[in-house]
């Protein structure tokens, strides 16, 4: 068994608490601090994420082992109203927010896999791992 | 690359150390050449925050405990700005290779929209087509004819850039498959309106002039859709006189008449062709008057039409700060005896 524990976004305020989760447990997974800084600023992207267009939604957190290495898989689950075009929103340069967000192509570049899943209407799942260097 | 950075990494830490020592402005020379290496490496900000951090505490074991606290904080910060500046070099080598496949694109242009100026006894011609952007959306063509005749085509696509020079293209293999020396000029616009009513968005427009010349009768005709209207020069009286046009813009209605005229030329006088990106020339906010254009020509009014042409040109690009607004077409046909 692995730990997973979740944090449930519902307010601006659930954003921080997703980041105290995640940074705590990259701390105890001993990840740099580099690391850290960059996993929990993913989390406060996806959180926001679902905190703005989704309206309610979680992040989980999951502690990976493999045979060779450690890391800590973070995914983003929302029943808001999905999302129509993903390569659009991968794309740098787009933000609907209109803000200074790193947007989904900024979380895949500050984790070490990215996989998004979204059905108009149902809503958007998003994996993502950070492997210890 | 690891070993290069291994070597800046050590090398920063070693000219903090002397920074710190003495406050010379010899490391801060040396911090300069190592942060360029970083960015050549695409070495982040935060990652050079993060180092700064590990050689502080290893320069300063005994570092107050707030200003610890504090680089952490920075570190934060600078996360955000690391992701932009990762998206930035995207997008700016996204950019690169646009700019590099429109250059293909335009050299395909030049290609296939290629022309030659006709060599005729008698008859001096040049002239000149510069587009604005990469690609023109102003054409011109020649057409030498079985019976002698010179054919003149001149266009203008209204707009610019990509769609208008993609349009040309068009116009050119239309006017390809018409038998030209055989055709009038107002039949091959009335020919050449059905196919761009019939293929181009309406919301796209084109002007054209098309003339023929005839040396043997000295005579000119020539037929207008909608073009900005060119210039007869009479030598006799060293005056210009702007050409009749009448005719709807190509691609409006789908079955349009044109009108044909007729000039008779005398030894010495010249015709002027151009596109509005000649006559709507900036000087500043200000649009420059037609009378600019045609004290110009009259300038350099002595020497071949090639050299006219480009000076005039050279005139209007220096004018314009050698930031052109739209394609300019300029052309020069006179009659030497």
């Amino acid at each position: 068994m692995t730990p997973q524990s979740c944090v449930k976004i519902r307010e601006e305020w659930d954003i921080v608490s997703a980041r105290q989760l995640g940074r705590e447990m990259a701390k105890k997974l001993r990840f740099s601090t580099v690391d850290q800084a960059r996993i929990t600023t993913a989390v406060s992207e996806l959180a926001r994420n679902i905190y703005l267009y989704a309206e309610e939604g979680q992040i989980c957190f999951e502690v990976l082992e493999t045979a060779d290495h450690k890391g800590l898989s973070v995914s983003a689950t929302d029943t808001g109203p999905g999302i129509t075009d993903i390569s659009q929103v991968m794309q740098d340069g787009f933000t609907t927010s209109g803000g200074l967000g790193a947007g989904l192509p900024g979380v895949k570049r500050l984790m070490d896999e990215f996989d998004i899943q979204s059905e108009v209407g149902q809503g958007t799942q998003i994996n993502t791992v950070k492997w210890i260097r | 690359m690891d070993k290069i950075m291994d070597l800046d990494i050590s090398h920063y830490k070693s000219l903090l150390k002397k920074y710190l020592r003495n406050q010379n402005e010899q490391s801060l020379y040396g911090v300069e050449l190592v942060s360029k290496s970083f960015i050549k490496n695409n070495i982040l900000p935060d990652e050079i925050v993060n180092l700064h951090i590990q050689a502080l505490s290893e320069l300063c074991p005994d570092l107050n405990l707030d200003v610890k606290h504090s680089m952490d904080f920075l570190l934060e910060a600078m996360i955000s700005y690391g992701l932009a500046l990762q998206e930035v070099q995207t997008l700016r080598e996204e950019q690169l290779a646009l700019k590099s496949e429109i250059s293909v694109a335009a050299n395909m242009q030049e290609t296939l929209l290629g022309t030659t100026v006709p060599e005729v006894e008698g008859l001096d011609i040049g002239v000149i087509s510069v587009p604005a952007n990469q690609m023109n959306g102003d054409y011109h063509h020649f057409v030498k004819g079985n019976d002698g005749s010179i054919g003149i085509a001149m266009a203008d696509v209204i707009g610019k850039g990509i769609p208008a020079a993609l349009c040309m293209s068009m116009i050119k293999y239309a006017i390809d498959s018409y038998p030209e020396d055989k055709m009038s000029p107002e039949m091959i616009l009335k020919n050449l309106n059905r196919v761009v009513e019939r293929n181009v968005d309406s919301s796209m427009f084109i002007t054209m002039i098309y003339s023929q010349y005839l040396p043997s009768e000295s005579k000119l005709m020539y037929a207008s859709a909608g073009h900005e209207p060119g210039f007869y020069y009479n030598a006799e009286k060293g005056t210009f006189k702007e050409i009749e046009t009448e005719g709807l813009i190509l691609g409006v209605l789908p079955d349009t008449n044109y009108k044909r005229y007729e000039l008779e030329i005398h030894e010495q006088d010249m015709v002027i062709f151009l596109t509005d990106g000649v006559t709507e020339c900036r000087d500043g906010e200000r649009f420059i008057e037609t009378e600019e254009v045609l004290n110009i020509i009259k300038e350099y009014i002595d020497l071949p039409a090639q050299e006219i042409v480009t000076n005039v040109y050279k005139h209007f690009e220096k004018l314009q700060d050698f930031q052109l607004k739209d394609d300019f077409t300029l052309l020069i046909l006179r009659k030497e005896v």
